[in-house]
């Protein structure tokens, strides 16, 4: 093969209806691993009305799946991460356009909810709740990874972005976390999940912690010191004491992830995507 | 506390719900978010009529999932309420009973229910499948292009919600969370 290139064509059909499988199914079935999260969660609650709410949102998982009724009204605004393998070569049409189909014929044959408008101020709702916000990233390979996480704007209307300075170090990090973690309080339906992007830039630790919110519940960093942040900051969160539907109890938050990259010798941004206890995500490999 | 009422309900009614009381709603309800809000106040603000009569009703700050076929509605839990808190003392002044949504309100509002003996009512965030089980119809019934935003007249019954702001001044979200913070 020397001198030969090698690229797998991927026909951009396949993406759409792979989107359009992911959308439906991330907002009737939610992944095993948050399921226990709420089971582990409803065993240990201490306060009487956080455990009668979170067997509720069980329950509500339950009737979601057997009745075939989006597990929340608020079926996102669709967010989709495509990891393109380099050697990749998409055939028969626009990688975007198909996405974009992919989501317009899952939000219009899952009975899911229209909620984009087309223009922020002007506001007239697009119908067909598109467009998705695309994350494109290029990996090694010939395979592609999509990632569909429909993002609900009660918990994404509380996060928040901090352009810390070095001098704030890991203590600021952590009030900068807990302060989002507060001011949303019931707001962002908890108990919550709660991503959090550490170095890059402005944008580049919105994206982390957004990415951050896709790991499985049980995930911890692979990086000791992280892992170690992110069960500190979930036992500082659950010491708030906002509780399931911010009603008081111990479980304010299920999990928390913190992704991190380099930054610059001046910054130290922090990110914090919050998400609500309907943490949808799911993928698949083309 | 469990308490029944229906809706609508009058003053009289509001003045025995108390913040934390675990009530069941059985009547009809309106549901309006962010959009027909806009609408009602420009509606107000150029001297016409609003879509429907205030008195003693309640708003469901709600945007519900398409219904199937053969079902009354889709998913159907409460947004955050917070952003209609910029409406709803002028809507509380025009004799509007009650709202059920979920997240805290602002100072103005929990004035404008006091003043007005009107109450806040949270129904489970994120429970949309459980909720819809207890709205019996609905109906489009002004500004229905707006889809998920339009004003909807629900029938619902032992429609499940808790006082969060009773006539008295109390909030059960200042009350809960200090229960179970620790140092």
């Amino acid at each position: 093969m020397k001198g030969k290139s090698y690229m797998r064509d991927v026909d951009v059909n396949e993406v759409a209806s792979k989107v359009r499988d992911l959308c439906i199914e991330t907002n009737y079935n939610l992944s095993p691993d948050m399921k226990e999260c709420l089971n582990k969660a409803e065993k240990n609650e201490m306060s009487p009305l956080g455990k009668n709410i979170l067997g509720k949102l069980k329950e509500n998982l339950r009737i979601a799946a057997e009745d075939n009724i989006p597990i929340c009204q608020d079926t996102g605004m669709a967010v989709i991460f495509v990891d393109i393998g380099q050697d990749v070569h998409f055939v028969n049409g626009n990688l975007t356009d198909a996405i974009n189909e992919g989501v317009r014929r899952g939000y219009n044959e899952g009975y899911l909810r229209k909620s984009v408008v087309a223009d922020p101020l002007k506001r007239v709702n697009t119908g067909d709740n598109t467009p998705a916000i695309i994350h494109y990233d290029i990996v090694d390979g010939d395979k592609v990874r999509i990632t569909v996480a429909p993002k609900g704007f009660g918990s994404e209307n509380k996060s928040r972005l901090f352009m810390l300075t070095p001098a704030d170090g890991e203590d600021g990090v952590k009030r900068a976390v807990l302060q989002a973690v507060k001011e949303a309080g019931p707001n962002a339906c908890p108990p919550m999940v709660v991503g959090v992007g550490l170095g890059g830039n402005f944008e580049k630790c919105a994206c982390l912690a957004k990415r951050a919110l896709t790991l499985k519940a049980d995930e911890h960093s692979k990086d000791p010191d992280t892992a170690s942040l992110e069960k500190e900051l979930l036992d500082m969160i659950n010491k708030t004491g906002i509780g399931p539907a911010g009603l008081g109890g111990t479980t304010t938050a299920l999990a928390v992830h913190i992704l991190s990259y380099p930054t610059h010798i001046a910054g130290l941004p922090v990110a914090v995507n919050i998400c609500c206890h309907v943490n949808r995500h799911a993928d698949c490999v083309i | 506390m469990e308490k029944h009422i229906n809706a609508p309900f009058t003053k009289e009614e509001a003045a025995t719900l108390k913040s934390g009381d675990m009530v069941y709603i059985t009547g009809t309800i309106y549901t309006a978010r962010d959009a027909a809000h806009k609408r009602m106040a420009d509606a107000l603000a150029g001297g016409e009529e609003l879509p429907f009569d205030v008195k003693n009703n309640i708003i469901y700050y709600m945007g519900p999932s398409p219904a199937r076929e053969g079902r009354v509605i889709g998913a159907a839990g409460p947004t955050t309420a917070g952003r209609m808190d910029k409406y709803a003392p002028e809507l509380m002044d025009l004799g509007l009973g009650g709202m059920i949504g979920k997240g805290v309100r602002s100072k103005e509002v929990r004035e404008a229910i006091i003043r007005n003996k009107a109450v806040y009512f949270a129904a489970i965030g994120g429970a949309g499948a459980l909720l819809s089980k207890a709205i019996t119809a609905s109906e489009v019934i002004a500004y229905e292009d707006l889809g998920t935003e339009a004003i909807r007249k629900l029938t619902v019954e032992n429609f499940p919600v808790i006082v969060v702001d009773d006539i008295y001044g109390d909030d059960l979200y200042s009350i809960s969370q200090s229960k179970y913070s620790a140092r």
